[in-house]
């Protein structure tokens, strides 16, 4: 039972990291790595980036 | 500290200085220790080759020479994943070591340019899966279902080996090549190898294509909604729904992505099942039983406001639901294909492969197939997608082989799966859905009649079969439904229902179909109008700097409207054409991506020239000839061509002489109107195929400039000037493969004993 639970968890996260729902996260160690002083952009301040700059910075979708 | 602990390779001047931190474990396997493994070949890795290779052989044998009265799905996907594992493996691996030659002890952009947002190293798994959804959208999944009126060989052959030797090929290099470039976009390295001449032509014929392949994208959409009550509400549902969406992760739950998505799966499931709901009420089929103008123009609007909205509110929570929809449909139509197993009575070579009146495209198989099947074997599309987000997320440089050539492979797949899909159905069944109305009358019996008159083998199809078929999707007709996303829907519904349901649930997997395809296109047009604006802004810009200023208003809204306009006009052409817009315009969209193609790989030639891999340059230069002559002939066809159906030109100039004669029909208009509405188009549609051809044997030509000056200085001993960022050395590690090797294994348990201090981020900031 465990292991399909580790099994499912393991595919939730995949699936996730493939969606970008990981993106905060991530934001977060790379700051924490980099040894900035500032303290890093909260969750909603670091989506609203995110998005924004995706409004000056547009990528085509495929066809 | 001069000496490299691991092996030397065949690496430029600057990889040379690359200064490896000695308290580090290698950032590469050992060169020949890898060398030395891949060369070893145990009992069980050529057990497990040749077993490949006879399953490849019997089920190409299978589909390619028995061809029996009818021919089981299975072997299908079998040819097709025998055939890529064999190309990923050894062809691939070729191109690897003589033309892009990565190296491990380089750091990529996401790791020397890391900031956390852009630029971020992303496991290579998780990569691919995301890399693939940005590439795969719906042209791989109506190409195929048109070129089908050929018969299922010429397709299956094109997508398949054109994947291997073309268009992963191209993925894989514009990939790598913008990698070393810090992920620079296809335009900017067309203007640093190509000059101003090249790279301003690559940048018009870019702009230029990206309108017509957003125009015909929509005709797609409007083809599917076209008189469709259930259609037409569930897919109109997907901006509400998109829009909550967009509310709810930007102020109430920011960043919950998995969250919001799966709220969004179910409402849109909702929206599927309630059309049917809604489109059997009578209120519901009058109100949303629009026509075919009437949607477009919808459209139009739609793409204007969708195109200045902020991205958060509609973009990206549609691309979210898109991404959801496209992993879940994809694996879910492989799994059905494989359970199932339709058996194909469609034959190898339709009637129609040796003549060039085919009433869904017209034209001979070649160059004709080769254009109207673009993605999934080859597309230059993504070209924009290889050089844009991707390389700035890769962590090793020897994972692009796997990312770029491995995640092309795969959209081949999709198009393999779309083309099963759309054969498995009757083939009279095939031909009423996919001829111009002009042809099949628009009735059932009609229809019937004129399909049973074609003479072709085994088609005898009644009208019954029709308005049943109509009727079990739940939708009014599906005669003369062009476009290739209703047969697909009718094929996936067909097969699905085998799987899950049965007939009760063919109506549902119908819209479920006709909705994923509609949210990818949308996406697409939103995006590529964003996209295009910003182009013409920059380009405006050059003369008015204004222009340049992203967030001015009035600039950006003009030129969005500038933009819908263009698209907006040509879809409408399609629209109201006499003759269905997908018949006169889907070879317009295959020879606009394939040219854009065609640009990518001159791009990628002069690069790997000037990196003087000049005894191999055959890799590209192969992909680019043929690219090159398929869409030339098919261009100057479409130019010069005397028969009407195939040649604009002459088209126009037969429908003009009518005119000038005073006829008032003419073929398929009956109205003077819709003559003088052939006559426009014509000329449009023809000067557009003029343009685009010139424009891409520019780029052409200045790439052959390129490769040949980088020839000549490789001789002399000049210098090559070169336009990779400069080498930085890694400080990470990961396997370049799915499953590591050994060596790979081994170095990765290294890296994983290491101190966390010293770890890649902390040790960059000492």
């Amino acid at each position: 039972m465990n292991a399909i639970l580790e099994g499912f968890r393991g595919f939730a996260r995949y699936f996730g990291g493939v969606m970008g729902a990981d993106a905060y996260a991530k934001y977060l160690e790379h700051h924490e790595a980099s040894g900035h002083t500032e303290a890093p952009m909260t969750e909603r301040e670091f989506w609203r980036d995110r998005t924004d700059r995706q409004d000056n910075n547009p990528q085509g979708r495929c066809c | 500290m001069g000496k490299m602990p691991d092996g030397k390779a065949r690496t430029a001047l600057s990889e040379d200085a690359l200064v490896h931190d000695p308290k580090l474990p290698p950032t590469s396997v050992d060169e020949a220790v890898r060398e030395a493994e891949e060369r070893k070949w145990t009992p069980t890795k050529i057990a497990i080759w040749a077993a490949i290779s006879l399953l490849g052989g019997v089920s190409w044998f299978m589909l390619a020479i028995v061809r029996g009265e009818t021919v089981n799905a299975i072997w299908f996907v079998f040819a097709s994943v025998c055939t890529y594992l064999i190309g990923y493996r050894f062809y691939s691996k070729v191109i690897e070591r003589y033309i892009t030659r990565p190296n491990d002890r380089r750091a990529t952009p996401a790791e020397y340019k890391a900031d956390g947002k852009d630029y971020v190293r992303t496991d290579r798994n998780v990569l691919f899966g995301h890399h693939f959804a940005a590439i795969a959208g719906a042209g791989p999944l109506v190409g195929p279902v048109i070129a089908a009126q050929m018969g299922y060989l010429p397709g299956t052959i094109w997508i398949i080996i054109g994947v291997v030797l073309a268009g992963a090929v191209q993925d894989y290099l514009v990939l790598f090549f913008s990698m070393r470039r810090g992920g620079r976009s296809l335009g900017q390295m067309a203007r640093e190898e190509l000059g101003v001449i090249g790279g301003t032509a690559a940048l018009i014929a870019t702009l230029l294509i990206m309108v017509i392949i957003v125009a015909i994208l929509a005709l797609v959409v409007v083809n599917a909604l076209g008189e469709s009550p259930w259609g037409v509400f569930s897919v109109g549902m997907t901006i509400p729904i998109a829009l909550f969406m967009g509310v709810y992760l930007r102020f109430i739950r920011p960043g919950k992505v998995m969250e919001v998505s799966l709220i969004g799966f179910v409402l849109l499931m909702a929206a599927i099942i309630g059309g049917g709901a809604v489109a059997g009420t009578e209120w519901g089929a009058a109100f949303f039983h629009l026509d075919k103008v009437t949607i477009a123009w919808g459209l139009i609007v739609y793409g204007f406001i969708a195109a200045i909205l902020p991205v958060w509110l509609l973009l990206a929570p549609r691309d979210y639901l898109s991404t959801f929809m496209k992993i879940g449909v994809i694996v879910m139509l492989a799994l059905a294909i494989i359970v199932v197993r339709p058996e194909i009575t469609v034959p190898a070579f339709s009637e129609f492969a040796s003549r060039e009146n085919g009433p869904v495209f017209p034209g001979a198989l070649f160059p004709f197939l080769f254009v109207t099947i673009a993605c999934g074997a080859l597309s230059g599309f993504h070209a924009l997608i290889s050089s844009g987000t991707t390389p700035k997320l890769i962590e090793k440089e020897r994972q692009a082989r796997l990312i770029g050539y491995g995640g092309m492979l795969m959209e081949s797949f999709v198009a393999i799966m779309a083309l099963v899909a759309a054969i498995s159905i009757d083939r009279g069944l095939y031909f009423a859905m996919n001829s111009p109305a002009a042809l099949t009358g628009g009735t059932v019996e009609t229809a019937a009649t004129w399909v049973n008159s074609l003479g072709l083998s085994g088609v005898n199809i009644t009208p019954d079969l029709l308005s049943e078929t109509a009727r079990n999707v739940g939708e009014q007709s599906i005669v003369s439904r062009t476009g290739g996303a209703p047969t697909l829907a009718v094929g996936l519904a067909h097969i699905m229902q085998q799987f899950i349901g049965g007939t009760a649930m063919m109506a549902f997997w119908y819209h479920f179909a006709i909705m994923f395809e509609a949210l990818f296109i949308l996406t697409a047009v939103d995006a590529g109008t964003r996209v295009a604006r910003f182009m013409l802004q920059d380009s405006i810009g050059n003369f008015i700097p204004k222009f340049k200023e992203h967030s001015w208003r009035p600039g950006a809204w003009l030129c969005t409207a500038v933009m819908v306009g263009a698209w907006g006009a040509v879809l409408l052409m399609g629209v109201t054409d006499p003759l269905g817009g997908i018949n006169t315009l889907f070879p317009l969209f295959g020879i606009a991506n394939q040219l854009l193609a065609a640009i990518a790989l001159s791009v990628c030639l002069a690069i790997a020239a000037r990196r003087a891999s000049f005894k191999y340059l055959w890799i590209v230069a192969l992909p680019l000839a043929f690219a090159a002559v398929v869409t030339i002939t098919a261009s100057f066809q479409k130019i010069f061509s005397p028969v009407p159906a195939v040649g604009y030109f002459a088209n126009n100039a037969a429908f003009s002489k009518a005119l000038a004669d005073g006829k008032t029909e003419f073929g398929t208009a009956k109205t003077v109107a819709a003559m003088e509405a052939v006559v426009r188009n014509t000329m449009i549609q023809g000067w557009l195929s003029v343009i685009f051809v010139v424009l891409s044997i520019i780029v052409i030509i200045t790439a052959m400039v390129a490769t040949v000056k980088a020839f000549r200085d490789a001789k002399q001993g000049v210098a090559h000037v070169d336009h990779e960022d400069p080498a930085v050395p890694s400080r990470a590690y990961a396997p370049a493969g799915f499953i590591p090797t050994a060596a790979e294994r081994e170095l990765v348990a290294e890296w994983n004993k290491l101190p966390a201090d010293l770890r890649l981020e902390k040790a960059a900031h000492h």
